[in-house]
């Protein structure tokens, strides 16, 4: 049995059923997000007081990382290119690239957490910093999931290359869609917890 | 669509009749063993079943909790019989309910019935089963996501039904979970939590996998305005979960953090609790809580209702031996009552303080969101006049379930004003008015939906005097069960009494309703027997039936009973709309719609 | 083919630049202090939507999607929009009079709330 569109695409939607799946997929987690910064924009409008990010997070730090996380969108993309092109060896290295710029800003992140620890900021100080660590932390969960996917079709899945070229390319495609997204959260959370 | 012709002699005419041979040997997959083929089954149609059979022991489960609570509220603080003993000393010393298991069963029952019960069977049972059979797709767009969805859900339902035996019990403050009860909680809510988060994953990758697989996997031919009603009810009923599920989850996330990292999302400041002051930061906010969990709970009511709507509308149609009356308005009004049941849920919270003007623009929503259940419900009302009904087993609790809908509805337009909600609210009344939803409206429909498919799911029948007693037994018993609910709330009664409202004088004269309905509750379980007792001998030693018995029109009943993996001998093609029973000049009083078509009959594209 | 995915490339690599440009305009317009809290969100909003437009429409590849997908977002950016502003309006609008109590902690959050 074969289920169709997997690959090619239905004449009536013009889609096939993973570039539908993988955006009904982000629109769950636009809402997941939304929920998120719903409740900061309800609770720094009720709070007595709010810090400024700038004088609780390092901020130079935040910006590195929002470059970093650009950075990775960009390799990512270009992997996709890459495979378009039929060119493997070039794929490879881009995703390599992103998966190794993932990792920096999860390191980074990493420092930071830690900083914000050993000055005593915990989640339980203050309603901002209960936000800062929710919302980061979920994101992070996502980068590591997105990490887990790219890692998978850089060395195991990439097997499918051999296979099935046009598949292969649509998963990628789809994790592709998936990581921009996670950067595009960050595009919000960073200005929202670091600059305002 | 283009190649409706091409592939019009496939068109399975002799399926219909079940003389098709089964189509076992074409696949490829045979001989999978045991664990593949009925546990780590990637088939959608064994996933279905899964998921409706344990969505109806969750059912059963959430009905015995119910049931003990029955028992307190008849007769506050007398021993419970028989099982009371059981229980142990934390929960019921020497066969008396405490106060906390008594707000345990509540808060189990109701989230239970809702997310491990109703929705599964509805939604995952069948939406699984019958969607794919009815757009004529081979399987689910995407089988293991259906497997990791299913699975997820069993996780969830082990943790939730595992929070019993912790510490302290199950969680207990309500299915609503409202902070800060929930935030001071026993370890019982922090299960809760995790338990839904597993049950939302669940949702958010079947609802993904239902959209794409119905906007996908369509027959060629089947436009969305061919598609049968109860299509038309998941594909929204999944729009739904897709888009209301998460902000739920990061509400969860919050109120975990809230009880496992000390943060105050949900706690306002200066909080005292056992007569000491709380330890945290406050300046959170509980009606947070409240929007977010309202803003999945009410369109969750939706998805506990419309494929309920759905299943109706086909068994309406087949037993009328008429087309649905209104076919097209019934699809605009089940997408527009979706879309409507984003923008209505503070109207749950009428009397958290909220504004006149917040007020007035949830309860002017409110109405607006009654038109379009009115206008479904008119449209099957409408279908019956003039049928040659058929009062089949089934179509008997689809009978059934207009009215009792109409009750649940028509109850719920006081609730949605603010005035007559001050004095409603949190009463038996609300408790009367969705299970009147929820009860004898969408499980009256899920029966029938069981009886429907089962010849489709086995082969066979389901015994149709033992149906019979089923139905009138659970269905006046169940009105005996609800009814004088809406009298006591009115009255005043409030609701979450564990003495049953005995201590408010204003509710002396409604008292004595307590044992009545206590009484009906545990008469409505003993009807359950026969249907339990059909069920499963019928699997075996039911009426053998051939492909559609009931000379239905939609695409699943052209398949084989039961249909075998990638379900159809030959890929159908849709000619027609759903419902085309009794058409003039037509040989028999239903055309299928992946029969082509006669010379007589000239297509009609 | 081939063509079509070099000028993609152009155009990744051009935005590319321009989110790396308009991350240090967000973080210098953050240090100055123009007309205050206000405007600074206003502006850092604006920014980061704009930055988010460019991902969304070139790297995604909205642009040139098909509008099965578009309208399922317009769905959802609706519905994003009500989950947003829904709440706040509800807290906005009551009845008597209602007062924010301060954290409760306000002195241990204040050395970091300080400098
Ligand atoms: C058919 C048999 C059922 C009976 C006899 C029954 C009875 C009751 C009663 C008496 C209460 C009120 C408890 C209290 O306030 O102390 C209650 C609460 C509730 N029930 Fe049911 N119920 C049934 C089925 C269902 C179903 C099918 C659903 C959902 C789909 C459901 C969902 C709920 C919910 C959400 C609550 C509120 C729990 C809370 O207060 O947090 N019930 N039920
Ligand atoms: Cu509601």
């Amino acid at each position: 049995m074969d289920i169709p569109y997997i690959v090619e695409e239905r004449a009536d939607t013009g889609l096939n059923n993973v570039k539908l799946g993988i955006w009904l997929f982000l629109a769950s987690e636009v809402m997941l997000f939304g929920a998120l910064f719903s409740s900061y924009v309800l609770l720094r409008l009720m709070a007595v007081e709010w810090p400024f990010g700038v004088d609780v997070l390092n901020v130079p730090l935040g910006t590195f990382n929002t470059a970093v996380l650009i950075g990775s969108s960009v390799t990512m993309v270009m992997a996709y290119a890459s495979l378009k092109m039929d060119d493997f060896g070039r794929f490879r290295m881009w995703l390599a690239a992103t998966i190794g710029l993932s990792l920096l800003f999860m390191v980074v992140k990493g420092f930071e957490y830690n900083h914000e620890f050993d000055i005593g900021n915990f989640p339980w100080t203050s309603t901002y910093l209960a936000i800062y660590f929710t919302m980061t932390g979920l994101h992070a969960l996502h980068i590591i999931g997105g990490v887990v996917v790219n890692t998978y079709l850089l060395f195991p899945g990439s097997k499918m290359w051999t296979t099935n070229k046009a598949q292969f390319t649509n998963r990628v495609e789809a994790a592709g869609l998936y990581w921009h997204f996670v950067d595009l959260v960050w595009i919000f959370l960073f200005p929202v917890l670091y600059l305002l | 669509m283009a190649d409706v012709t091409t592939t019009e002699q496939a068109a399975p005419a002799a399926d219909a009749h079940g003389h098709e041979e089964h189509a076992h040997g074409d696949h490829g997959h045979h001989d999978l063993g045991f664990w593949q083929t009925y546990v780590f089954s990637v088939d959608h149609k064994v996933i279905g079943i899964q998921y409706a059979v344990t969505g109806l022991l969750f059912l059963l489960f959430g009905f015995v909790l119910m049931m003990l609570m029955r028992w307190q509220i008849a007769y506050p603080g007398e021993p419970i019989p028989l099982i009371g003993e059981w229980l142990g000393d934390e929960r019921a010393p020497g066969g008396i309910m405490l106060p906390e298991f008594y707000n345990q069963l509540g808060a189990m029952h109701g989230t239970i019935m809702v997310f491990l019960g109703v929705v599964p069977l509805a939604v995952g049972g069948f939406g699984n089963f019958v969607l794919p059979l009815q757009i004529g797709a081979p399987d689910m767009a995407f089988p293991k996501l259906n497997m990791a969805s299913y699975w997820s859900f069993f996780v969830g339902g082990v943790v939730m039904f595992a929070s019993f035996f912790v510490p302290g019990g199950a969680a207990n403050s309500g299915w609503t979970s409202y902070a800060p009860l929930s935030v001071f909680a026993t370890t019982g809510q922090t299960m809760w939590l995790v338990g839904m988060i597993f049950l939302i994953t669940s949702s958010l990758l079947g609802s993904v996998n239902f959209i794409v697989t119905t906007i996908q996997l369509r027959a060629p031919g089947l436009s969305f305005m061919r598609l049968p009603f109860f299509v038309w009810a998941q594909l929204v009923t999944a729009f739904l979960l897709l888009l209301a599920f998460p902000p739920l989850e990061a509400a969860g996330v919050m109120q975990l953090m809230d009880r496992v990292a000390g943060t105050s999302f949900f706690l306002p400041s200066g909080l005292v609790y056992a007569d000491a002051p709380w330890e945290a930061t406050g300046g959170g906010s509980v009606l947070l809580w409240q929007h977010l969990f309202w803003f999945l709970a009410h369109p969750e009511v939706y998805v506990l209702i419309l494929p309920a709507l759905g299943i109706v509308g086909e068994i309406i149609a087949n037993n009328t031996r008429k087309p649905v009356w209104g076919y097209r308005v019934l699809v605009y009004s089940v997408v527009f009552l979706g879309f409507m049941s984003f923008v209505v849920w503070a109207h749950h919270m009428f009397l958290t303080g909220m504004g006149t003007t917040m007020s007035s623009f949830f309860q002017t929503t409110t109405m607006i969101i009654s038109i379009p259940s009115v206008v479904i419900l008119s449209a099957l009302f409408i279908t019956l006049y003039g049928g040659s009904i058929r009062f089949t087993v089934p179509m008997l609790f689809a009978l059934a379930f207009l009215p009792m809908f109409g009750i649940g509805g028509l109850t719920g337009l006081p609730l949605g004003l603010s005035a007559p909600d001050i004095h409603l609210h949190d009463t038996y009344y609300v408790i009367g008015h969705f299970h009147y939803v929820v009860a004898p409206g969408t499980l009256m429909a899920l029966f029938g939906g069981i009886y429907y498919w089962f010849p489709k799911a086995t082969g066979r029948k389901m015994n149709d005097f033992l149906g019979r007693v089923h139905f009138w037994g659970s269905f006046i018993s169940i009105n005996v069960v609800f009814m004088p609910m809406l009298i006591q709330g009115l009255a005043g009664m409030n609701r979450r009494m564990y003495d049953g409202g005995e201590q408010y004088l204003m509710n002396a004269d409604v008292l004595w309703l307590n044992e009545v309905i206590s009484i009906a509750a545990w008469v409505l379980g003993l009807f359950q027997l026969p249907f339990i007792y059909n069920f499963f001998r019928s699997i075996k030693h039911g009426e053998k039936v051939d492909g559609n018995p009931w000379q239905a029109t939609t695409i699943e009943w052209q398949a084989p009973s039961p249909p075998p993996h990638g379900n159809f001998s030959a890929p159908p093609v849709a000619h027609r709309g759903p419902y085309e029973y009794s058409v003039p000049g037509a040989a028999r009083d239903f055309l299928m719609q992946g029969e082509p078509d006669t010379a007589a009959e000239p297509a009609k594209v | 083919m081939s063509e079509d995915v070099q000028a993609h490339i152009k155009t990744y690599m051009k935005v590319g630049g321009a989110l790396a440009v308009l991350t240090a305009l967000t973080v210098i317009v953050s240090y100055i202090d123009f007309w205050g809290v206000p405007f600074a969100v206003f502006v850092a909003l604006v920014i980061a939507a704009t930055k988010g437009s460019l991902v969304v429409s070139f790297f995604m590849h909205l642009i040139e999607e098909k509008k099965m997908i578009l309208a399922t977002l317009v769905l959802t950016v609706f519905f994003f929009i009500v989950l947003i502003f829904l709440p706040l309006l509800g807290h906005a609008d009551r009845h008597g009079e209602y007062y924010t109590l301060p954290n409760a902690n306000a002195p241990t959050a204040a050395p970091a709330a300080g400098h």
